[in-house]
């Protein structure tokens, strides 16, 4: 892994990360909130396996690990979530649930 | 004569006791709030029995120095003397059954709802304040008991304060009375500067050798206490207060508004006399206050519906007798009468109380009537109160102590005085009798439930005994204390002086029988329509005193308040809760409640520290 530059590398997650980043701010869809959710942190993911790779380290995969982990967790209470909201106001707009306003 | 401390101590641990556990059991508080008064009631007996056995000499007990702030030094001091011990002897020995009284009476009148430690911790401190009133040695002492004795009376009659009109009714009466102890005040303030001191003893030695007789400055400064004297004792002008602050409990208004807060300012007057002496015209002015208000007071009380206010008008009407005596320098006449008002003053309160207890809470006498025969206790009890205040001659206390009144004030050469006076005990008779017939006699309206009991039948039956002559007999060491101002007239000219009074006092009796003991069909037709029904609305609202000074004092003090509502002052003041109010309402903007937007700021925000963090 050495013919492929960093910045290369980093450069894809800044944009993975920003692609979900703008669905997490511009979908009302809260499904596709939490795919944006799950792109940002693989953008993550992605930054430590480049880092990783590049410092000859593993480092970075140790993290890509806890990552993933993080991610399933995140995923399962974030359907959950997903799931009370559709009980309680039979529609999966995020921004229904938006009565914690001052 | 340390024993003199104890009585005020006793009711102050009562006050204490009741205020600290306010949860306790309704009987513990009445047991804690009656034998308080009643152990301060023993201590003032022996008090009164030592100081008689050591000749009955003024006595001083400095307790500690109160305020020492460069040369001003005023003491704890109490100071025993002939009236104060007459004055001790009122307080503790009515006050003992009054307390005994509102023992049985509130039992009956909170029925279950909370307050009886409330109402006895209150009435405790009252008495505490009270005895410091008569016992202090100096004015600033005096004017603690005075102010005391009016926050006192406050939170009385707001005792029941769901009721919005009651809490009125306590304002009224506290800025009223505070009108009056405002120029008291200055009064005081006057008599330390130029005396250099607030000893009323030393004041009272100094005054003649400072002061010329009818002195401008004497005169400022008696005009200054009777101004005190007057919101205290509810006089003109300051005398709207007292018919409405009946919105208290009736033990309250037997003991404060009847028997002993409102003849503070007799007192005052009386214990200050030697201003009053050097300031003649003053003197004449409170005996004038007095006359004006015993016709006014009178009057209205002729035309009250309510028992209570019907005697409130007459409490009025008797200070007003007061007064007129301390106008005419009859100033032991002022002291007995004060003393014997106090005994049938609260019989007729406690009596009222009673009769509206068994009326459940009926006040109203037209809706009462008949009640001679279930309440006959009640009864002879309020014929005995009745006679005592119309001075119906020779059998009742009244008898005695206003015809001390009437004739220092003739043999005094105030033949007006006397007229106003003789005037007053007519009318006495009349509202006296017309609110004893429409409630007694007639056809019976309601069912009553007489009242039962030893902490019921006992304080009456002695307050109805000490009505009668045997009060009259009651020996009150003044000799010395004050002037006697009584005048040894011819015994057949005082005899017939007696007379007139008697007769007059037993023709407004018989006008009463005549006007209220049958079918009452002339008064009824003669306060239909027209003028007769505007006259009895005149009396009915004490000659429109509270009209005048709404549109006196109250209208043109709004209307200038309204009028500067929105000045410069208010705009820049106005900047402050402005700014916390913008504030507000763009924090509070932010809180949108939207997920979506949090997370917009939050990334903005981790862009912009990132951006510090790099570039910075």
């Amino acid at each position: 892994m050495t013919g492929l530059p960093i910045q290369y590398g980093m450069g894809l997650a800044a944009l993975l990360f920003i692609a979900g980043l703008t669905g997490l701010v511009v979908r009302r869809n809260t499904l596709f909130i939490l795919m944006s959710l799950e792109i940002m942190l693989n953008a993550a993911g992605l930054a430590f396996i480049v880092a990783g790779a590049h410092w000859q380290a593993a480092d970075g995969n140790a993290m890509f690990i806890l990552i993933i982990a993080l991610a399933g967790a995140e995923a399962s209470i974030g359907l959950g979530l997903l799931l009370q909201l559709h009980k309680r106001f039979r529609t999966i707009d995020i921004d229904a649930a938006s009565e914690m306003h001052g | 004569m340390s024993l003199l401390v104890l009585t005020l101590i006793f009711p102050l641990a009562g006050a204490i006791a009741l205020s600290l556990f306010p949860r306790m059991a309704d009987n513990a508080a009445r047991t804690i709030g009656a034998a308080s008064v009643g152990l301060a009631a023993v201590v003032t007996a022996l008090v009164m029995v030592f100081w008689g056995a050591n000749g009955g000499y003024p006595f001083v007990q400095t307790l500690w120095q109160w305020i020492a702030v460069g040369d001003f030094h005023v003491n704890f001091g109490l100071y025993l003397d002939g009236l104060s011990i007459t004055m001790m002897g009122v307080i503790t020995g009515v006050g003992f059954l009054i307390h005994l009284f509102a023992a049985w009476y509130m039992v009956h009148d909170l029925e279950g709802s909370p307050g009886m430690a409330r109402f006895f911790a209150y009435m405790n401190l009252f008495i505490v304040a009270m005895l410091l009133l008569v016992l202090g040695d100096n004015l600033l002492l005096l004017y603690l008991g005075w102010e005391g004795v009016g926050l006192c009376s406050y939170l009385l009659i707001g005792y029941y304060y769901q009721t919005p009109a009651n809490a009125w009714a306590a304002f009224k009466a506290f800025i009223i009375t505070r009108i009056g102890d405002v120029f008291l005040a200055i009064g005081l303030f006057l008599l330390y500067t130029v005396f250099g001191t607030l000893n009323i003893q030393t004041l009272l030695h100094q005054a003649p050798q400072v002061w010329a007789q009818g002195d401008a400055m004497a005169n400022v400064a008696a005009l200054l206490i009777l101004l005190g004297a007057c919101g205290k004792s509810a006089q003109l002008p300051l005398q709207t207060w007292l018919a409405d602050a009946m919105a208290g409990p009736t033990p309250v208004s037997a003991l404060i508004h009847a028997a002993t807060m409102v003849t503070a300012g007799v007192y005052l007057i009386a214990r200050m006399h030697g201003i009053f002496e050097i300031a003649p015209a003053i003197q004449e002015l409170v005996g004038v206050i007095g006359g004006v208000t015993l016709l006014i007071a009178g009057l209205a009380a002729t035309a009250q519906t309510d028992i209570k206010r019907v005697i409130a008008y007459s409490t009025m009407s008797q200070i007003g007798y007061m007064f007129l005596a301390l106008g005419v320098g009859a100033w032991q006449a002022a002291i007995f009468h004060l003393m014997i008002h106090a005994f049938f003053k609260s019989l007729l309160f406690l009596t009222a109380g009673s009769v509206i207890i068994a009326c459940h809470h009926e006040q109203n006498i037209f809706k009462m009537g008949g009640l001679r025969k279930t309440l006959k206790l009640d009864y002879w009890l309020m014929i005995i109160g009745g006679s005592a205040l119309s001075a119906l001659p020779l059998v009742t206390a009244g008898f005695y102590s206003k015809d001390a009144i009437l004739w220092d004030a003739v043999a005094n050469g105030h033949g007006v005085l006397w007229l106003f006076g003789l005037i007053g005990a007519f009318i006495t008779s009349i509202y006296t009798f017309r609110m004893i017939f429409i409630v007694f006699h007639g056809e019976e309206k309601t069912h009553a439930h007489a009242g039962h009991g030893i902490p019921h039948h006992v304080p009456l039956i002695i307050l109805a005994v000490l009505s009668t002559f045997v009060g009259a007999m009651i020996h009150q060491p003044l000799d010395g204390v004050l002037p006697s101002g009584a005048v040894e007239g011819h015994f057949w000219i005082e005899l017939v002086f007696e007379v007139i009074s008697s007769v007059v006092a037993l023709v407004g009796l018989g006008m009463a029988a005549a006007l209220f003991l049958g079918k009452r069909q002339l008064i009824a037709q003669a306060t239909q329509d027209g003028p007769g029904r505007n006259t009895w609305l005149f009396f009915n609202s004490a000659l429109g005193f509270d009209w005048l000074y709404d549109k006196v004092f109250v209208q043109p003090f709004l209307f200038v308040a309204r009028g500067h509502r929105r000045d410069w002052i208010e705009t820049i003041v106005n900047v402050v809760p402005g700014l916390a109010s913008a504030g507000n309402s763009g924090l509070s903007a932010v809180q949108s409640g939207r997920l979506r937007w949090y997370a917009m700021v939050m990334f903005a925000g981790a862009a912009v520290l990132l951006a510090v963090l790099m570039f910075g």
